[in-house]
């Protein structure tokens, strides 16, 4: 080919193309305009009827919120529920002086200074063309006077609207939680979930706890009116109506009444309690005292609550059953020792003589036994009767803290138990992959020893412990914790019960578990570190008592309650269930600066099982004061 | 000195292409902070990602057309393994599957390919000016249909058509008999009862709804009900700026995104359209005059195809506004909220700023 044809090739071929282009370029231009001839049809020619139908006769889809699920106990008892009340109203962008505004409602209708505080908050907290309100439950004589009046308040407005109210705020504010106002960050996932056009007309979600985690069966389907409105935006007449659907209503495997109980038998002390049917996984109760007045949150609630609640010492908003980690103590010992049989490095003849103290061979340094003195000579049973210390700091040295973490961890301590609201924590089983991680330090042989007392690094959440509790009640299968034992269709009312979830069955020798669980039941016997608290029961009980440091003694420190403040005086805990050969219940029990587990925590315990199995309700308060006598 | 860093900035960039483009998207703010109902932080949001686009444009434009066909098959190809990425692991969001996680931040392959596409193609083209023959155009239709597939089936059929009419615009340039094109349209046509039937229940729904829009007033008609009297009631001269009932009564969905041109149509009436309509079509003529000047066939191929692609964009996201299409997605250029698609049209513009400007130096 010579460079002449070539180029006329190429001359062609850019020929071609331009022809190509003219004619693509000719069908773009005849699309455009075809655009605009339909702008034009729709602008000029319907002009008038568009217009019609968006000034006069504006066609507003209304959103119609659902009522939202029911939250029940196991009983049918109420534990959220909802109610309609008129609120007054306010869109700050339609109001021109907002101050003024309010001052001149103060006349009609009245606004405390506290309802004008939670306004400020809101205003601060939405988009001022909201409609907000400023004072809700207004009653009859309110309406008509703002009826007579309303003309002189553009962008004040009566509305009817549900509300939600927790009939025992204080009891169960950590298990049911409780909704608030939509914030940014709720549009934000609601929008991610594709949820957001069902919340059309919603101002609340789920914020903490069952209201939360079962925001999507709560809520229900949103409704659609269609109405006409007039040019200034009020409604003419209904077109058609597209009804909402209610929320889902769940029954919880919780009792209102043994979770009543519960909170009383703690009298004035703050910690945690979760109680759970051992075969089912099913949470009995679940309690974190204090508590606080859910029902604060559902307006908005006003700074000078929100302050108390937030720098209040006793911290109720923490929710210590889950959220609050501690260090197990001597609840951790039956799972020492299970791991101790288990792992052959323990026999159940075996035993030490204690000196009521442990050293590692070869050093001076003396980890103590609670008792002074020493137990005399312990075998394994009667090392969880008497809680004795040595014992367990030598069995933690033979097992080595890798083994430990191993067999241990299958017992649910440092992973979260999955139970079904959020904002669970993990706790902390230590190994040496952990401390290296954690410290870049390698792990010490000298920090195994308090390990096996449920003491050094070790944390455990109460919902942890009530876990690992129930694993033992139900020999060795490991059930996942649930709230929700069922939920109701609200439409077809179909009851979908929640299917008990098996986490994992440990594959525990019988003869090793029957052996630990007797111990168990000794230790609410006389002799036992519990024997106190089951003093007369019916029932026979199984236990373990626990109390954890809240500062740490100096070598040779004598620790006296009375001479330590309250508040650094040690936990309390009990872990327990009953009836002890085939347990219905299985119960975590910790008590903040509650002194001893056996004469603080191990009675409410009691209190617990005594209604639960026989429906008698205490005599109040339980706890004893501190007694020198029982010690952990 | 600062004689020569101006020089340096501008010396390949299209001054016409730039001014136009500014405008544009000058006028696109103004509509975003009604959109938004005066949501100042969006405009800034959106100013921002402008300049990030702007800075992106400029870059690609300095490279020279024979650098960026070497990106050409290495970006279709990453681009082709992201989507695959996609279909296996992709994050789900609003019921399609369209996203990825990187690390720290998460990417829309399909984005990339609205850019990859042309690019592969036009650079095949290239590598075969001298024989074309028709199994070469059997090669470019599997490399188009591939990444399409991938992308219809996340799913997201606005983007798939569009890539798959970007790549078309590459056949038809490079000279796809008349014959095969009338061809193709036959079996496609064949092919729609099939094609109906694979399409997920509410593809097929906004089909429907194109048809009767009253049909479901509620759900899928309501967008272009709305619309539509948005644009009516702007009438000639429209309300006026801020001034649009539809739009800040709460009316118009997704409002800010790919309904804003009912928001502009309602504010400034048949007029401003009008200069809207100039203004995208001056973009065009200008990227094809680009186009018809290019010295290589990649050249050719790539800007008439970029140029014909964002004025399908334009008229797609229009025609669905105004009830003539379905609705399937497509923001208006350069106007709509969202910085993802801003990068994307802007790197195109870089691509054609690259193939016009380096011209001179070829031809030496």
């Amino acid at each position: 080919m010579t460079r002449g044809t070539e180029l006329r090739n190429h001359q062609r071929e850019l020929y071609y193309f331009r022809v190509r282009l003219t004619v693509a370029g000719s069908v773009a231009l005849f699309l455009f305009l075809l655009l605009l001839a339909r702008f034009v049809y729709v602008q000029v020619v319907q002009h008038e009827h568009y217009m019609t139908l968006a000034e006069q006769n504006r066609i507003s889809i209304v959103p119609i919120v659902p009522n939202r699920g029911l939250i029940l106990d196991r009983n049918g008892a109420v534990l959220a529920h909802n109610y309609t009340a008129f609120t007054l109203e306010m869109t700050p962008s339609k109001i021109g002086n907002l101050e003024q505004t309010i001052n001149d409602l103060t006349a009609l209708i009245e606004i405390t200074p506290k309802d004008r505080k939670r306004f400020k908050k809101l205003l601060d907290e939405s988009h001022n063309f909201e409609s907000l309100p400023i004072r809700t439950r207004l009653n009859d004589v309110e309406i008509a006077r703002f009826a007579a009046n309303r003309y002189r308040f553009p962008g004040v407005e009566i509305k009817a609207r549900l509300f939600r109210h927790y009939p025992l705020g204080q009891v169960a504010s950590h298990m049911v939680g409780y909704i608030g106002r939509i914030n940014d960050a709720d549009l934000d996932r609601l929008e991610a979930s594709d949820d957001l056009a069902n919340y059309r007309g919603s101002d609340h979600i789920g914020k903490a706890g069952l209201e939360q985690s079962y925001e999507k069966e709560l809520h229900g389907t949103t409704g659609f009116e269609e109405v006409e409105t007039d040019a200034g935006g009020r409604a003419v007449r209904t077109l058609s109506r597209t009804p909402p659907t209610s929320g889902n209503n769940l029954t919880l495997h919780a009792d209102l009444k043994l979770q009543q109980v519960a909170e009383q038998a703690f009298g004035n002390f703050r910690g945690a309690l979760v109680a759970i049917e051992p075969k089912t996984g099913g949470v009995l109760a679940y309690l974190s005292k204090p508590g606080f007045d859910t029902n604060l949150f559902v307006d908005g609630i006003d700074s000078q609550n929100w302050d108390l609640l937030n720098n209040s010492p006793d911290k109720p908003m923490v929710n210590r059953a889950m959220h609050g980690q501690y260090p197990p103590g001597s609840t951790f010992k039956p799972f020492m020792a299970l791991a101790g049989l288990e792992l052959n490095k323990r026999t159940p003849s075996y035993g030490i003589n204690d000196p009521g103290f442990y050293s590692l061979p070869g050093t001076s340094h003396r980890y103590r036994d609670w008792k002074a003195g020493g137990h005399g000579y312990v075998d394994l049973h009667k090392s969880l009767v008497i809680s004795c210390d040595t014992y367990y700091y030598g069995l933690a040295v033979d097992l080595g803290i890798d083994n430990i973490f191993n067999f241990i961890s299958h017992f649910g301590f440092g992973k979260k138990t999955g139970i079904d609201i959020e904002g669970e924590r993990t706790g902390l089983l230590p190994s040496t992959e952990w401390k290296m991680k954690r410290f870049k330090q390698k792990w010490y042989v000298g920090d195994t020893v308090s390990v096996g007392i449920g003491q050094g690094y070790n944390l455990a959440t109460p919902l942890q412990l009530a876990v690992a509790t129930a694993t033992i009640a139900n020999s060795g299968t490991q059930m996942r914790p649930q709230l929700v034992r069922q939920i109701e269709n609200s439409k077809t009312n179909v009851i979908t019960p929640r299917p008990a979830e098996t986490i994992s069955v440990l594959p525990i020798k019988p003869e090793n578990m029957a052996l630990v669980r007797n111990a168990l039941v000794d230790v609410t016997r006389p002799g036992g570190t519990a024997a106190r608290a089951s003093a007369g029961a019916p029932y026979a009980m199984a236990g373990k008592t626990g109390t954890a440091q809240v500062v740490g003694m100096k070598q040779g420190e004598k620790y006296v309650e009375s001479r330590v403040a309250e508040r650094h005086r040690d936990h309390a805990l009990f872990i327990a269930y009953a009836p002890a050969d085939d347990p219905k219940i299985a119960i975590a029990v910790l008590v903040e600066n509650g002194g001893h587990g056996g004469s603080t925590a191990a009675p409410i315990a009691r209190a617990v099982f005594d209604y639960y199995l026989l429906g008698k309700l205490p005599v109040r308060p339980v706890t004893d004061a501190a007694d020198e006598s029982e010690h952990d | 000195m600062i004689r020569r860093i101006g020089l340096f900035l501008i010396r390949h960039l299209d001054i016409f292409l730039l001014a136009v483009l500014c405008a544009t998207m000058l006028l696109g703010l103004f509509v975003l902070y009604s959109a938004s109902a005066q949501n100042f932080d969006r405009v800034i949001s959106q100013f921002i990602s402008m300049l990030v686009a702007l800075s992106l444009m400029w870059a690609v434009a300095n490279l020279p057309p024979q650098h960026l066909m070497r990106f050409a098959w290495p970006t279709y190809v990453a681009g082709l393994l992201l989507l695959v990425g996609v279909a296996l692991f992709g994050e789900v969001s609003h019921g399609a599957r369209r996203w990825l996680h990187i690390g720290v931040t998460r990417i829309q392959p399909s984005e990339l390919m609205k850019i990859a596409v042309p690019l592969m193609l036009a650079w095949y083209f290239e590598k075969r000016e001298r024989s074309m023959k028709l199994s070469d155009f059997a090669v470019a239709a599997v490399l188009l249909l591939v990444p399409v597939a991938l992308i219809a089936k996340q799913p997201d059929l606005g983007t798939a058509l569009l890539i798959a009419a970007s790549g078309f615009y590459v056949l038809f340039l490079a000279g796809i008999g008349w014959k095969m094109i009338i061809g193709l349209t036959a079996v496609a046509a064949a092919l729609a009862p099939v094609a109906w039937s694979l399409l997920h229940d509410y593809q097929q729904q906004r089909i429907l709804t194109l048809l009767d829009p009253s049909q479901d007033p509620l759900g899928a008609g309501y967008h272009t009900i709305q619309s539509t009297i948005a644009l009516g009631s702007g009438g000639l001269i429209g309300k006026g700026w801020l001034q649009g009932t539809q739009a800040h009564l709460d009316f118009l969905p997704e409002r800010h995104t790919d309904f804003i041109f009912a928001v502009y149509g309602e504010e400034f009436g048949l007029f401003g359209i009008l200069v809207l309509l100039l203004l995208y079509l001056l973009i065009v003529a200008r990227g094809l005059y680009i186009a018809a000047n290019a010295p290589s066939m990649f050249g050719r191929l790539v800007a008439g195809s970029i140029t014909l692609t964002f004025g399908t964009y334009a008229f797609v996201n229009m025609g669905m506004v105004s009830g003539i299409l379905p609705v399937v997605g497509v923001p208006l250029p350069l106007i709509s909220f969202g910085g993802t698609s801003m990068v994307t049209l802007l790197l195109g513009f870089g691509v054609l700023m690259s193939v016009a400007t380096h011209r001179r130096l070829v031809k030496q």
